[in-house]
């Protein structure tokens, strides 16, 4: 789960992360409000889960509360790339004197945490990682001991941080490796970390995601989900446990297993086909997850064929050929439907749908090649 | 000869008396497994599959009672690393963890301690180990497959079931499949089974089965270029995937451009392995 800027800064502020003093609106009159309060000149900082935003001209430098207000209006009616901006944060503008990156994240190559620091910090971070990767510093971090002092240290010096900033500097950091390993976070970045030019180091910007697979010990970071930022049908997905991911083409796909999945909508297109989504309905699924898999299929109006490869192991394909027939009753759908199921209970499941009008396939190749002639409309 | 189970293979199971974990010790015993014992926090002193199972409340009394010397998980996510630890600090050298959805941090603990222990996890959110005709360890139909000379790898669960049973299909049997996982930190990669394989009599010919994401594939390929003897035949699943949204600079830093999977199939292919267009496509590379 991604979180905005103004969440992930307010959750490093809880683990005692300097960051500017600011707060979110909705509204231009609520942005000028706040730009008064903190004095004129603000930064207004549109919130969406994608970024680039800076670049895309989502933030920018307002130098009174009127300002502030006209800028807020201009950004509030912006889309960028693809995501209406439905909020603004309204932060203090700082004198910059340093901006330095700052992020722990996970390092699976090395099956460890890795803190990554670079005096080089601020937009074009991943152009300095590419051309010239010297002047990234990166260091492991023993999960079972996490991060410790000397490690923060050795990145200080790395990064050339003059020694008056240690002190702080060292807070900071524990503060991100708390933020990061409490909130089961997969990434914690702070890009960039300034130095101010009356001396304070503070978290200017703040990305943040957490681990869907810990949100079961999370529940107030689960309440931040911001499902206004997801299409309907992957918030629905999510309710029910469903990977799904619309795509563009016209081809239903419902598969257990994410390999299996995508290699399906490999084959649809080896065969000349374009699948409209991704969706795994997971190992052990029983018959109401597979009728609201089909729902959520059958809710995207593009598609004119759907494609039912189930491969049964820990998932037994009679429990899927009874969620399919509850949400045939249910849907009554008009499209038509190629169904391959192999495995743990198959003829048990093959028996369940006879009656049900669906076309049948014994191989990977062959349900492919089908969908797609009917898809096109030919039998 | 196989690879890291056979008829030997004395298995405990955790989480036997829960829905997956029942269900499934009924299909291993079927298939032939020596299942040993079952472990159910509570149920300690039951016996279970007509009385011929017995069920311990800890990994360790299950140990020191049957002398299990692997163990399978079927316990839920929130669970499972407490379970993998348990497993460990018991001593089983082998354990398999068939749980899907186990946290990122936590299989980063669960990994770091392992590797200190000397102990081999297979998985989490894997479908196990199957030797056909021998034994078979998780959730792998065991019909799909039939003995040969084949040593199967695979990311993916499903996937796997698609290859094993195409080889069936056209006669052709499996060493050993072993299923590693799906999941970003799991307990063996890739090159850890093909030195397996690498080294056991009966495996004549590889079978890779990838998908995008990490750099596993990569590492594979290095090690089959320079160091192994047998031929090599793969699919990478998510040619047509979209790429990920992405935000956050800290992957690209630490990934680069490593991950999709045109990447994957060009290291492969200059490692001399040939890479099939769909799974079925495999049986005819092998011949």
């Amino acid at each position: 789960m991604k979180l905005h800027e103004y969440q992930s800064k307010l959750i490093f502020a809880k683990y005692g992360i300097p960051i500017p003093k600011g707060r979110v609106a909705a509204t231009a009159a609520e942005a000028r409000a706040i730009a008064e309060e903190l004095g004129g000149r603000v930064v207004i900082k549109s919130q969406v889960l994608v970024g680039g935003r800076g670049k895309a001209g989502g933030v920018k430098l307002a130098k009174d509360s009127d300002e502030a207000e006209q800028l807020a209006t201009q950004i509030l009616a912006m889309e960028i790339k693809g995501l209406p901006v439905r909020k603004v944060l309204v932060d203090e503008a700082a004198a910059i004197e340093t901006e330095i990156y700052f992020a722990i994240t996970n390092d699976r190559a090395a099956r460890k945490p890795v803190m990554i620091a670079s005096a080089a910090g601020g937009v074009d971070i991943e152009e300095v990682a590419a051309t010239t990767p010297e002047k990234i510093i990166k260091v492991n971090i023993d999960p079972l001991l996490g991060l410790r002092e000397y490690q923060i240290r050795d990145i200080a010096a790395s990064i050339d941080l003059p020694r008056e900033y240690w002190k702080d500097f060292i807070k900071l950091a524990t503060g991100l490796w708390r933020t990061y390993s409490e909130t089961d976070a997969t990434l914690a970045e702070i890009n960039p970390l300034v130095i101010t030019k009356d001396k304070r180091l503070i978290a200017l910007d703040g990305k943040m995601m957490i681990d869907d697979n810990a949100m079961f010990r999370h529940a107030d970071l689960a309440e931040m989900r911001d499902i206004d930022e997801e299409a309907p049908a992957e918030t629905e997905a999510r309710k029910y446990g469903l990977s799904y991911i619309k795509l563009d083409g016209n081809i239903g796909c419902m598969v257990n297993g994410a390999g299996l999945a995508m290699t399906s909508m490999d084959i649809v297109k080896l065969f000349g086909g374009e699948p409209a989504n991704f969706l795994d309905i997971g190992g052990g699924a029983g018959s109401d997850k597979v009728a609201a898999a089909m729902k959520i299929i059958l809710s995207d109006p593009n598609v004119k064929a759907v494609l039912f490869n189930i491969f049964g192991g820990i998932t037994r394909c009679d429990e899927v050929a009874r969620g399919i027939l509850v949400a045939m009753a249910e849907v009554k759908p008009k499209v038509p439907m190629v169904v391959r199921l192999v495995g743990t209970n198959a003829e048990e499941g093959r028996k369940l749908l006879e009656n049900a009008k669906m076309i049948t396939a014994e191989t990977l190749a062959d349900a492919a090649k089908k969908s797609v002639a009917a898809a096109k409309g030919k039998k | 000869m196989s690879i890291l189970i056979n008829k030997n293979t004395r298995l405990l199971v955790q989480g036997i008396t829960g829905n997956e974990g029942f269900f499934h010790t009924t299909q291993m015993i079927n298939y032939g497994t020596n299942v040993v014992a079952g472990v159910t926090p509570g149920k300690g002193g039951e016996w279970v599959f007509d009385g011929k199972i017995p069920v311990f409340d800890s990994v360790k009394l299950a140990v020191d009672a049957t002398g299990a010397n692997a163990t399978v998980i079927f316990v839920p996510a929130r669970f499972a690393p407490d379970a993998m630890f348990e497993a460990t600090d018991a001593g089983i050298p082998l354990i398999v963890c068939i749980t899907e959805g186990v946290a990122v941090q936590d299989m980063m603990r669960v990994r770091n301690y392992i590797d200190q222990k000397k102990a081999r996890l297979i998985g989490p959110n894997c479908p196990g180990m199957l030797t056909p005709g021998e034994s078979k360890v998780g959730i792998i139909p065991g019909n799909i497959a039939i003995p040969g000379n084949v040593g199967v790898v695979s990311r993916s669960g499903t996937l796997t079931y698609e290859v094993l049973y195409a080889l069936k299909l056209v006669g052709m049997g499996a060493s050993t499949c072993v299923g590693i996982g799906g999941d970003p930190i799991n307990g063996t990669n890739f090159v850890d089974v093909l030195e397996m394989f690498e080294h056991d009599a009966q495996t004549e010919k590889v079978v890779l089965i990838g998908e995008i994401g990490g750099t596993d594939e990569d590492k594979a390929a290095e090690y089959i270029s320079s160091k192994m003897t047998k031929p090599v035949v793969s699919f990478i699943a998510g040619q047509t995937a979209p790429p990920g949204k992405r935000m956050g600079h800290a992957g690209a830093i630490i990934e680069g451009g490593a991950g999709t999977a045109a990447g994957k199939v060009k290291a492969l292919e200059a490692a001399g392995v040939k890479v099939a267009k769909h799974p079925e496509e495999i049986p005819s590379l092998l011949k």
